[in-house]
Formats: structure tokens, C-alpha cells, sequence
């Protein structure tokens, strides 16, 4: 299976051509942009850990490692299109349009962290396992049945693909012709539990044959390929072709979350040693190098000027007033129903508040 | 000057096909999807005909999977749809329990009202007409006690139509429990056209002082004959149906108690953990001192729902009502 599902590469660790279809798009300026969120988002999880330190923030889930898979799919989606993300998806968000201060409102425990902004179709992330890609096939189903060219995309981990939503979106979404690209981030690991343990198959992409749809396994780690077998994904969902599986091949460096030690289930010699070896912006920064984009001052006026507008977000953060309480009450129902506004009043009251 | 409204005699399964009919027709957004809702018109043909009105895009057969079919619903009814997702029976909901209780239910408030799932879920329910196992099950206490959701029933065809209509247009999830002991063991005049009973108000069946007996669903029927027991003994009913699990209808509850000091609250779902502890706590709340006599409950045992040979022990019968209001006249 492994042989039917290579891991496609365009690029390699060493920032070298592997595959020179796309040689004609891959501009500067794609490479730049690509370059500068994969940068945003890796200062930006830098900050969140942080700050969880720092008791700033709470439970922090951090990603450093997953930039390439998460950018190249999320700038593969177009205006209008759907994201579904995972509680470990902020940098696809942030690229998909979350801003910086929203993200960090969401580990900050706000409401308002759920809320995308005007325009842009970015569900909350999800925290139970798998269950979203059902709400992505149903987002995408209702705008085939709309008539629009509109598709989704989910994230989910390695972890997802024992549950069974995986199973029933994948049916789905292959029964009704869905146009949502199912992104599976593979990280290795679904906390502790080793890929080994999680499943018996040696790929995810090879789950797709079961369901009569597209299965394509990539280097997670090479934003290039992510892109654009993302966006050949999406071309075919907007066409009608129906829904993709991909399989992103990746790893994150870190802890699930900052309440977890991966010190106790995995050797953390490999993580470091991946540093050098696959880093995903390590790479794009080899293969800038190597074609002639790379400009020493430009990098660093890059480093400086990200470094500000997380400083920025921060403060942003820090400085947004206290929500108000009666956003417990006022948000369950459309209309409160009187067991609510009865414990809003009892709650107020208790406060002292008229 | 009254208008004549034109009716017809209609079931309760009937009653719910015909909301649904007329709601497609006004709302092109409406859809209705589950497990053999199409070409079989489900397995109580309550959406019987209904593709062959509106197609198989607005009438859709689904995989066999429950979590797939609620999970796909919150998407569809956050994208511009107002799916009503059929569960076979109340007991098959469990695989999507999942999605009711970490998606359906509490999007609006995760976002502030940014997404909202305006959706229904159809589930017909209750014990007493001697189905297999599991398929009997009076869980809606599971829902009752789950933030975001509407839990409605109705004991009647009139007011499943009516219901079913406020329920499609209700901006919020609503579980729609349908007695199936209740789909076609009466006819009633329904109308034609599309008309409202509105979510959150109970109903008097029967005006009396005595003491005030609370029920909804298939015990409806049960309470009615107990009622008439009474009567002959000289006891008066004020008989309640809840039609709103949640919310109650606190006015009425209160209402009816606080004029007749006593209360006898029936249902077929397990005691422990069951609505009448929150309408014994609501009567608490709201009459305590109206009260002459401690509540007293008739529901279901704490026991898994028996198959049929036995379940006609498991479910509250109109003797043990009637015990139970001679108990609290007499205290």
C-alpha cells in the first residue's frame, strides 16, 4: 500500500527539486508568502507556549512542526470556502482569515475566539475527535445542493481515523458527492499512542479505496506539495469529481498540549534531530537559498516585523475587557427560555446587580 | 364572524407527514433525510410520499449510520438548511448522542450566535407496542438535562401538526418525540393548512379541584382513564399535558397546584433522574406552600425497558395512577 501511496514530495529536505511540474508557479512572491505565514504562525505558537507559561493564557496545543501541511492546504481554499479545524489548526485558521488577537482570545478561554470574522466561513475548532468531518460534508453537501462551487475543508489527526465520524463523513461525503477535502495531519502520534498502535494499515491515504474517492498521501513537511496537490483536491470538488483524502505526513515537535509530557511515550532525541532534518521552513528556507530568493536583510526585517504584530496581538489580547457575564445566559437559545433568564436574574441578583 | 377551516380526519402519524408536507412546501430550505425516509416513507411511513412530492434532494435515504446523519444535518442546517433528521426509534439515537450534545446543542453559544443549527430531530419512542428490544427506550430525560436543546411531545394529531410546524421554524435544535403508541390509535380533525401550537405551552385536558395529574405522550391515554376512575370515586382531575419537556410550562404547573394542592406526575421513563424530579423541584420552587400532601410519581423503574412479555409491568398502568391519586387525596 505504501507503494501505491507514495509520499509526494516536490521539494526535498534540502530544499532541492524532487518533482519540477509546478516549477513554472512556484514565483518568489509564492515562495515569500508562503515563507512569511509559515513564519507568523511558528512565532505565534512560540508565543503561545509562552505565555501558557507565563500563566497568561490556559492550556495551550501547540503545533510547531504541522506549519507546511496546515498553510499550503489553507491557502489551497478560495473566498467563500469552508474550514473546519481541530483545536491544533490555528496556523490553517490564521491563514484562512482568523486574526492573531482572535486566536489568542480562544486559549485565553474566550467565547470570542470561536467567532471568525464578517465573511469568512470558519467553524469553531473542534474539540471532540472526528465528529467535524460530518459537519464539513454537510456544509459542502448543502452547497451542492445550493449549486454553487463552493467546497470544504476539515483537519483532523491521525488519532481521527479510529473514530467512527471519520468513517461515516468519509461515506458520506463519497455517497452524496460532497466537495470537502478531508486533511489528515499525521503526526504520529494521537497523544502517546503511536501510529503503530493506532492502526494496522501502514498509510491513511489507502482508507480513500473503501470509499471510492481520491486518496493522496504527501510530505506534510513540503508546503509546496501540500499546496498543490491541495488545490488540484479542490479544483476536482469545485468540478463535481467529489471529496478527497489526503494524508499529510508530518510531526509536531512538541507536547499534545502543554498539560502533557511526550518526554514519557516518545524519545525526544528524534524530534531534535527532525529539526534539522525535515523542518518545514527550514526547507523552504534551503530551497529559497538554493534559487536565489534569499536575502539575509529581508528575513530579517521579516523576523522583526512578525515578532511586532504577535507583540501587537498580545497586547490586543490583553487589553480586550472582561466579557460580560451575562454571555453565559444570553447565547443558548435564540430566545431565552425561562429556565435561563430565571438564573440570569437569580445570578445578577446575587451580584448585587439590578 | 368565524372563518371555516377545511380538515381532515388524520392520525398522529399522518398529522406529522402532513407539518412536514406543508412545511416543504413553504420553505424550499426544508429537508428531510434519515434511514429509509424515501422510497419506504420510513418504517412508521411518516414521511411516506413526501419524495415523491418534492424529489430525492429534499427527501433524502441515507447510509445507515445516526451519528453520520446528525453530524451532516449541523452542517447543512448552518449552511442555509432546515434539516429534519429522522431517528428510527428514540432508542437507535445513542451513536449520535455525541453530536447532540457536543455540536448540535451548543454552537450558538460557543460562538455568541455566529453559527446557530436550526434543525429538528423526529424520534418516535416509548414502550407498549411490543417492539423488539431498545426499541422502547423513554430517554428524553438524556436531553432534558442537555443544555440547547427543545424537547417536545405531543399526545395527539392536532398538536404533533401544530407542534411540528412551530418546531421547523424554531431558530434552535428541537427533539421531536412522537409516542409511537399514540401514531395511530386516534383519529382527529386536523386542518389543513399550516397552523401553530406553540413550544413551551402544556395543555388542560380536563378541568377539576381535586388534584392535579401531570403526564405527557403515550401516558396521556393512561392518565385519562385514571381520571375517569377517580371521578367515579369522587376525586376531580385537573389533567396536564406537558406537551414542553423542556421548557416546562412553569405557569401552568403552577397554576394548576397552587389551585389544587396536590399532584401526581406520570411518566414511562426511568424515576431517578426523570422529569418529575424537576417538576416536583419546580412545584417546590413555585407552591410549596399551596401544597396539601407530598407529590407523588408513577413512571418507569430504574430498569432497562423489558421485552414486550414483560414490558406491559415496566409501563405505568392507570391502576397505579389511580392508587397514586387516592394516595395523596387521602393523606
Amino acid at each position: 500500500m505504501e507503494k501505491l501511496f507514495p509520499k509526494l514530495q516536490i521539494i526535498n529536505e534540502n530544499g532541492e527539486w524532487n518533482d519540477e511540474t509546478y516549477r513554472g508557479e512556484i514565483t518568489e512572491e509564492l515562495t515569500k508568502e508562503l515563507y512569511t505565514k509559515m513564519l507568523r504562525s511558528r512565532l505565534f505558537d512560540r508565543k503561545g507556549v509562552n505565555l501558557q507559561r507565563q500563566g497568561r493564557i490556559g492550556t495551550y496545543v501547540p503545533f510547531e512542526g504541522q506549519e507546511a501541511s496546515q498553510i499550503g492546504s489553507a491557502m489551497a481554499m478560495g473566498e467563500g470556502d469552508w474550514m473546519f479545524p481541530t483545536y491544533r489548526d490555528h496556523a490553517a485558521t490564521m491563514t484562512f482569515g482568523h486574526s492573531l488577537k482572535t486566536l489568542f482570545l480562544y486559549w485565553k478561554g474566550r467565547q470570542e475566539g470561536c467567532i471568525p470574522p464578517e465573511g469568512k466561513n470558519i467553524f469553531p475548532p473542534a474539540v471532540p475527535i472526528a465528529s467535524q468531518l460530518l459537519h464539513a460534508t454537510g456544509a459542502a453537501w448543502a452547497e451542492k445542493l445550493k449549486g454553487t462551487d463552493r467546497a470544504s475543508i476539515v483537519y483532523f489527526g491521525d488519532g481521527a481515523t479510529s473514530e467512527g465520524d471519520f468513517h461515516e463523513g468519509l461515506n458520506f461525503a463519497s455517497v452524496f458527492n460532497a466537495p470537502v477535502i478531508f486533511f489528515n495531519q499525521n503526526n504520529g502520534f494521537a497523544i502517546s499512542v503511536p501510529i503503530e498502535k493506532q492502526m494496522k494499515s501502514k498509510t491513511i491515504a489507502q482508507k480513500a479505496v473503501a470509499y471510492e474517492m481520491e486518496g493522496v498521501r504527501l510530505d506534510g513537511n513540503d508546503v509546496f506539495a501540500v499546496y498543490f496537490h491541495t488545490r488540484t483536491a479542490v479544483e476536482r470538488a469545485r468540478k463535481g469529481e467529489g471529496p478527497t483524502l489526503i494524508e499529510a505526513v508530518t510531526w509536531r515537535y512538541g507536547a499534545h498540549t502543554t498539560a502533557d509530557d511526550p518526554s514519557k511515550y516518545r524519545n525526544q532525541d528524534e524530534s531534535t534531530s527532525r529539526r534539522e532534518m525535515t523542518d518545514p521552513i527550514l526547507r523552504l528556507e534551503r530551497f529559497m537559498k538554493n534559487e536565489n530568493m534569499w536575502d539575509e536583510k529581508w528575513a530579517a526585517d521579516l523576523q522583526e516585523s512578525l515578532t511586532a504584530e504577535i507583540e501587537a496581538a498580545v497586547k490586543e489580547m490583553e487589553e480586550t475587557p472582561a466579557p460580560h457575564y451575562n454571555d453565559v445566559f444570553d447565547h443558548v437559545f435564540a430566545e431565552n427560555p425561562w429556565p435561563i433568564e430565571s438564573q440570569k436574574k437569580a445570578y445578577a441578583h446575587s451580584r448585587g446587580d439590578r | 364572524m368565524t372563518t371555516a377551516v377545511d380538515t381532515k380526519k388524520l392520525t398522529m402519524v399522518q398529522a406529522v407527514t402532513d407539518g412536514m408536507r406543508v412545511m416543504m412546501k413553504e420553505q424550499e430550505n426544508v429537508i428531510v433525510l434519515g434511514e429509509d425516509v424515501g422510497q419506504n416513507g420510513g418504517v412508521f411511513r411518516a414521511t411516506d410520499g413526501l419524495v415523491a412530492e418534492f424529489g430525492e434532494k429534499r427527501v433524502i435515504d441515507t447510509p445507515l449510520a445516526e451519528s453520520g446523519i446528525i453530524g451532516t444535518s449541523i452542517g447543512l442546517a448552518m449552511n442555509g438548511f432546515k434539516p429534519i433528521a429522522e431517528m428510527q426509534f428514540l432508542g437507535f439515537i445513542y451513536p449520535a448522542f455525541n453530536q447532540i450534545m457536543t455540536h448540535a446543542s451548543r454552537i450558538r453559544a460557543r460562538t455568541l450566535g455566529a453559527f446557530t443549527v436550526p434543525m429538528v430531530i423526529r424520534a418516535p419512542f416509548g414502550a407498549g407496542v411490543r417492539a423488539p428490544e431498545i426499541h422502547s427506550d423513554s430517554v428524553e430525560a438524556l436531553f432534558t438535562g442537555m443544555p440547547g436543546m427543545k424537547v417536545v411531545v405531543p399526545s395527539n394529531p392536532y398538536d404533533a401538526k401544530g407542534m411540528l410546524i412551530s418546531a421547523i421554524e424554531d431558530p434552535d435544535p428541537v427533539l421531536f418525540l412522537e409516542p409511537m403508541r399514540c401514531y395511530r390509535s386516534t383519529k382527529m380533525d386536523v386542518p389543513d393548512g399550516k397552523y401553530n401550537v406553540p413550544l413551551g405551552k402544556a395543555a388542560r385536558l380536563q378541568e377539576g379541584d381535586d388534584v392535579t395529574v401531570f403526564a405527557y405522550g403515550a401516558m396521556i391515554d393512561v392518565v385519562m382513564k385514571a381520571a375517569k376512575t377517580a371521578e367515579e370515586k369522587g376525586i376531580n382531575c385537573d389533567v396536564i399535558d406537558l406537551r414542553s419537556l423542556y421548557p416546562l410550562d412553569k405557569e401552568m404547573i403552577a397554576e394548576s397546584v397552587q389551585k389544587t394542592g396536590r399532584a401526581v406526575i406520570v411518566h414511562e421513563a426511568p424515576g431517578t433522574g426523570g422529569l418529575g424530579e424537576t417538576i416536583m423541584s419546580l412545584i417546590n420552587d413555585t407552591s410549596f406552600l399551596y401544597m396539601k400532601a407530598p407529590i407523588e410519581r408513577v413512571t418507569g423503574f430504574d430498569t432497562p425497558v423489558p421485552m414486550f412479555a414483560l414490558e406491559d409491568h415496566y409501563l405505568p398502568s392507570a391502576e397505579r395512577v389511580v392508587q397514586a391519586i387516592e394516595k395523596v387525596t387521602q393523606f
